[in-house]
């Protein structure tokens, strides 16, 4: 069974393959080679889709990429995914699809009453019509507009068993993008003259129009082999460039071939991310649709489509086709078709007469001159006959038809170059915007400039190339291909006619369903500009971006505008020229290659010690030491460190070393506190502003020798405080003698805290007096850490006696085990971020839920270390009364009254008597284990004022209101007593 | 998506790079006033044309560039380091732009 319409051999169908498929449950045969759409034309299948708002029944009307019409669900290992163009996709055995936009048939369709409704539903009627009460948009328009419209219905397969897609990078001197007569000629000529060069063609095979046309044969197959034979020339077919995004960076879609896709374990889709020096477009032309009464009927097909039936699958598009046509290139089907042994019904040319004309009927062909196609007679099963007009007026017949192919003139594919920010200039020769491309970014050759005929897009293909070749300096090859080029015939230039007006809908857009009436309609609303008359009525927003109809609703704009097409231009085509699935744009980045994952260097000890982790940032780290739920396992961490002694991994901390002649200068002037100042020997908490005056980050500094200094900072800012101090330092004029060096990853660090911290610490170091007088609070050194160089630091987050230990990452787990090994005797455990939040809430020092970018020194209660002398960054706007004022969002402690009830982040802060009114908002909270119940931090307007008072916690999402005592955010030892013992 | 000639490293993606404002802009004098900070902080031309910029390069060699870019169609006329004096394109800046 090959198919009641299969006529003749196909250059891509293999005649001895036969491939099973099912469409709307149906089994049909096709051959190897084909695509959905022409298998289906092979069985005869005219009617295959239903329109999106008035459901009318829908033919297939293109043979690629530009197709409205034929948009089918594909349903397979993958799920069920909507919107795949039959005219592309490439049948195999066991595909089944199915048809859009239909209920509950696609012969049957309820919703085609919107088709008798139409005078209801003018374009705009959504805006006009959904529009008040405000509530019943999310509930009752949305979800009937929902189901009624849509494209297609998506039942993908997510997670673990969704398809691979990878993404590839591509260098190359030239991209030469479409591989017709000219995109080959081009690259050819290119690759011999030695340059590194990726053509990519959308098509499956390579050659373009050169396909459709028997005596091109030899040429293509001589230059793709000459390709084939060039060492530094990649092809590229099944790749359609989605877009050019400046500086020779352009963005592809590689569909892979049933065999690669094997091969590679079944990927589907390759993104390729290419780069080139100069682009070379040779996208070819698309030829395009006249509007006219009828002319979305299941059978009316462009006559381009036609002839790529016949040629690549052997399909005949019908038995009797009319042609309805005004230039002297859509002759080719005619002339195809009729050599294929079909009669035709006639061809209706525009023009009264014309060469190809006469060369048709020297054929026998029946050609009406001067004549147009103003209505189609037949229903959802086809077309059945054609009327004629003729344009002086004169008499009109009836022509018995069962498809009618049309041709409206061709548009230089003008999206990628326009992206690219080609000028576009009209041309009254072919009627048609061209592109024109500035030369340092490419040149544009062939149908694609709007130079038609296959030879002389050849023969301009390989002047663009040699003009690139130049561009780059270096000398063009001059060998010449031993291939002749078969001539173009002379050509009656076309005759542009844009619509027929008559009864019945006339479509420029026939995926969105926007007729030429909708058209003169936004005109008449206002919307005049052609990118204002897009919205109003969708035209060229759907998938297809209006490639065959754009132009066609830009000229009926321009006639009721009373303007000439050229003053009104085409609608801008923006990234991506096709639809494009999410798999392919993520590729390899899903699941655990979504984003780098970064481990601390003691990870793998965390992990066998029963840690749940928390990603924060990139980093992951241990929460608690239990995988149990609940306060619980933190709690216990946190009280073995306020009553014996813990250890934590802080090795996450930004840390950049400081070195130079200027160091401390430089410190002085990025900090908000004075650096120079610090002994030697000495670590000094510092805070950091933004230039306009609000907090950035903070941390402590250590001084370890005159011109040495290690700056820690927050976990998150790590990266964007080296940034900030790379950039002021390197923009400072004069330069400053100071080198920023990240040693984030060089250095391990730890905290062990607690009241036995000093005797864990001294069991470890023994060059170093560890005693309150010799290495008090706040005091840095460098020391042997149980045989390993390392430093101490006698710095605190806890609020406990505690010391930090910095030592080569490497020797992370021997320190650590060191640690654990000195701390026994005393109980000692490793805490998690969880328990360290607790000690941190306690003892009232921020982090970044604090430190959240809209918080000024005053606001933290930091203000005295803002230095009174001496610039620095942020300092100015600092003192800004918007940022000063008392009145602002500022730290406090915050404890429920009644202690058995618990806070929440995020609760908001209200007074008794008006609850509605936010006064501020809970950012840290936790269960204490000093003091009775929970203990928060909260950011309240005004808030060291209202210590003492009580408000209100609501928390509308838990349904809780709780009564809140204010109080200083020093909650636990604020003489710091503990931390200086 | 730009392609920046860094003078280090050559020629490599904008994702490597992190813009950092407009270069032809000096930080006031520590004593200049609110009214000079604020101008510099808050206030931004926004030309049609050539723009002096910085651009720091954070995912290579972690050097500062100015560079000279269009901001119609992003081409690139110009990179060099900080002390560095611009090259003016043909067309001139679109205003004043110190150095």
């Amino acid at each position: 069974m090959r198919g009641p319409s299969r006529i003749a051999r196909g250059l891509l169908t293999d005649a001895a393959q036969p491939v099973g498929f099912r469409f709307d449950g149906r089994q049909m045969q096709g051959l190897a080679g084909d695509t959905l759409a022409s298998a289906l034309l092979a069985n005869g299948r005219p009617l295959v889709a239903r329109s999106f708002k008035y459901h009318r029944p829908r033919g297939i009307v293109s043979a690629g990429p530009e197709e409205p019409c034929a948009l089918v669900d594909v349903i397979g290992s993958q799920g069920r995914e909507p919107n795949r163009l039959a005219t592309t996709l490439a049948l195999h055995e066991g595909l089944v699809a199915e048809s859009q936009h239909r209920w509950p048939s696609l012969g049957f369709d309820l919703l085609a009453v919107n088709d008798l409704l139409a005078r209801f539903l003018p374009a705009g009627f959504y805006y006009k019509t959904f529009m008040a009460p405000g509530w019943a948009w999310e509930r009752l328009y949305e979800p009937l507009i929902r189901r009624a419209a849509g494209f297609g219905r998506l039942q993908a397969i997510v997670g673990e068993r969704a398809a691979p897609a990878e993404t590839v990078h591509d260098h190359a001197d030239v991209l030469v993008i479409g591989a017709g007569v000219a995109g080959l000629a081009a690259a050819h000529r290119l690759g011999m003259s030695g340059l590194r060069v990726i053509l990519a063609d959308q098509d499956a095979v390579l050659g373009g129009g050169a396909l459709l046309d028997v005596r091109w044969s030899a040429w293509r197959q001589g230059l793709c082999a000459g390709l084939a034979a060039l060492p530094t020339v990649r092809c590229l077919p099944r790749t359609t460039v989605l877009g050019a995004y400046g500086h020779g960076v352009f963005g592809a879609l590689e569909t892979l071939a049933p065999a690669e896709a094997a091969r590679f374990g079944g990927l589907r889709e390759r993104l390729r991310i290419m780069r080139s020096r100069r682009v070379l477009i040779a996208t070819g032309a698309l030829e395009r649709l006249i509007a006219f009464p009828g002319n979305d009927l299941p059978g009316v097909m462009l006559a381009g489509a036609a002839l790529a039936y016949l040629r690549r699958y052997g399909v005949a598009v019908g038995r009797r086709p009319a042609f309805f046509l005004n230039t002297d290139e859509a002759y080719e089907s005619v002339l195809a078709l009729r050599g294929a042994g079909i009669e035709g019904a006639g061809v209706i040319d525009v023009r009264a007469n014309s060469l190809a004309a006469e060369r048709a009927r020297a054929l026998g062909v029946e050609v009406h001159g001067g004549a147009v196609v103003d209505g189609v007679g037949g229903g959802r099963e086809g077309v059945r006959a054609v009327r004629v007009a003729q344009r002086d007026g004169g008499h009109r017949r009836e022509l018995k038809a069962d498809s009618l192919l049309i041709s409206g003139g061709y548009s230089p594919a003008t999206a990628l170059a326009s992206q690219l920010g080609a000028g576009l200039s009209w041309q009254e020769a072919i009627a048609a915007f061209i592109p024109d491309l500035a030369p340092h970014i490419g040149r544009i050759a062939g149908a694609a400039r709007g130079v038609f005929g296959l030879a002389a897009a050849a023969c301009d293909g390989d002047t663009a190339a040699r003009a690139i070749v130049a561009d780059l300096g270096r000398a063009a090859s001059t060998a010449e291909v031993a291939l002749e080029l078969p001539p173009d015939p002379p050509v009656t230039p076309i005759d542009a006619l844009w619509e027929v007006r008559g009864r019945g809908k006339a479509f420029v857009d026939l995926q969105h369903d926007v007729t030429a009436a909708d058209v003169r309609l936004a005109c008449r609303e206002g919307y005049e500009h052609v990118e204002h008359m897009k919205r109003y009525t969708t035209h060229g927003m759907a998938g297809d971006q209006g490639r065959i109809g754009g132009l066609v609703g830009s000229a009926v704009l321009a006639q009721a505008r009373g303007l000439p097409l050229s003053a009104v231009g085409q609608i801008k085509p923006r990234p991506y020229t096709q639809p494009v699935p999410f798999a392919a744009l993520a590729g390899g980045e899903v699941r655990e290659h979504f984003k780098p994952r970064r481990r601390l260097p003691l990870h793998d000890w965390h992990e066998a010690a029963g840690a749940s982790f928390v990603s924060t940032g990139l980093w992951l780290r241990p929460l608690v030491y239990s995988r149990a739920a609940g306060w619980d396992p933190v709690l216990h961490e946190a009280r073995t460190v306020r009553r014996s002694v813990g250890m934590t991994d802080v090795s996450t901390l930004g840390k950049i070393d400081v070195q130079g002649a200027d160091a401390a200068r430089f410190l002085d002037f990025v900090y908000a506190n004075t650096f120079s100042t610090l002994a030697l020997g000495r670590a000094r908490y510092g805070i950091m502003l933004r230039e306009d005056g609000m907090l950035f980050d903070d941390g402590t500094t250590a001084r370890l020798g005159p011109e040495h200094f290690l700056v820690t900072t927050t976990t998150a800012n790590a990266a964007a405080v080296l940034e900030h101090l790379e950039f002021h330092l390197q923009a400072m004029c004069p330069p400053l003698d100071v080198l920023l060096t990240d040693v984030g990853d060089q250095w391990a660090q730890f905290a062990v805290a607690g009241p036995h911290a000093r005797q864990v610490v001294a069991a470890l170091v023994t060059d170093l007096d560890l005693s309150n007088v010799a290495f008090p609070f706040m005091a840095a050194a460098a020391a042997t850490i149980a045989g390993i160089a390392g430093r101490v630091f006698r710095i605190s987050f806890s609020g406990e006696l505690a010391y930090e230990l910095a030592i080569p990452a490497s020797h992370a787990l021997q320190t650590w085990s060191a640690l654990l090994e000195a701390g026994r005797p005393f109980g000692i455990g490793p805490y998690g971020l969880d328990a360290l939040n607790t000690l941190r809430i306690e003892k009232g020092h921020v982090t970044s839920a604090e430190l959240n970018g809209n918080t000024s020194a005053h606001d933290l209660g930091l203000q005295r270390l803002l230095k009174q002398r001496g610039d620095f960054i942020g300092r100015t706007l600092a003192q800004r009364a918007g940022i000063t004022a008392p009145d602002r969002l500022q730290l406090v402690g915050v404890r429920p009254v009644d202690r058995a009830r618990r806070l929440r982040n995020g609760a908001q802060l209200v007074a008794a008597h008006s609850r509605t009114s936010s006064l501020g908002y809970v950012t840290s909270s936790t269960p204490s284990v000093e003091l009775e119940g929970w203990l928060g931090l909260a950011l309240l307007a005004g808030g060291r004022r209202r210590i003492g008072e009580r408000l209100i916690g609501t928390s509308p999402m838990h349904d809780e209101a709780t009564e809140i005592e204010i109080v200083s955010p020093h909650m636990l030892d604020p003489e710091n007593a503990r931390v200086r013992a | 998506m730009l392609r920046i000639q860094c003078p280090w490293c050559g020629e490599r993606d904008e994702t490597e790079f992190r813009y950092r404002g407009d270069a032809s802009r000096s930080r006031p004098a520590a004593d200049a006033g609110l009214a000079a900070f604020s101008a510099y902080v808050y206030e931004r031309d926004n030309p049609r044309g050539w723009h002096l910029e910085w651009w720091l390069h954070v995912g290579g060699c972690r050097e500062l560039l100015r560079v000279v870019r269009h901001t119609l169609t992003h081409e690139i006329h110009w990179v060099g380091a900080p002390g560095e004096q611009p090259a003016l394109p043909q067309d001139g800046w679109p205003q004043d732009v110190g150095s």
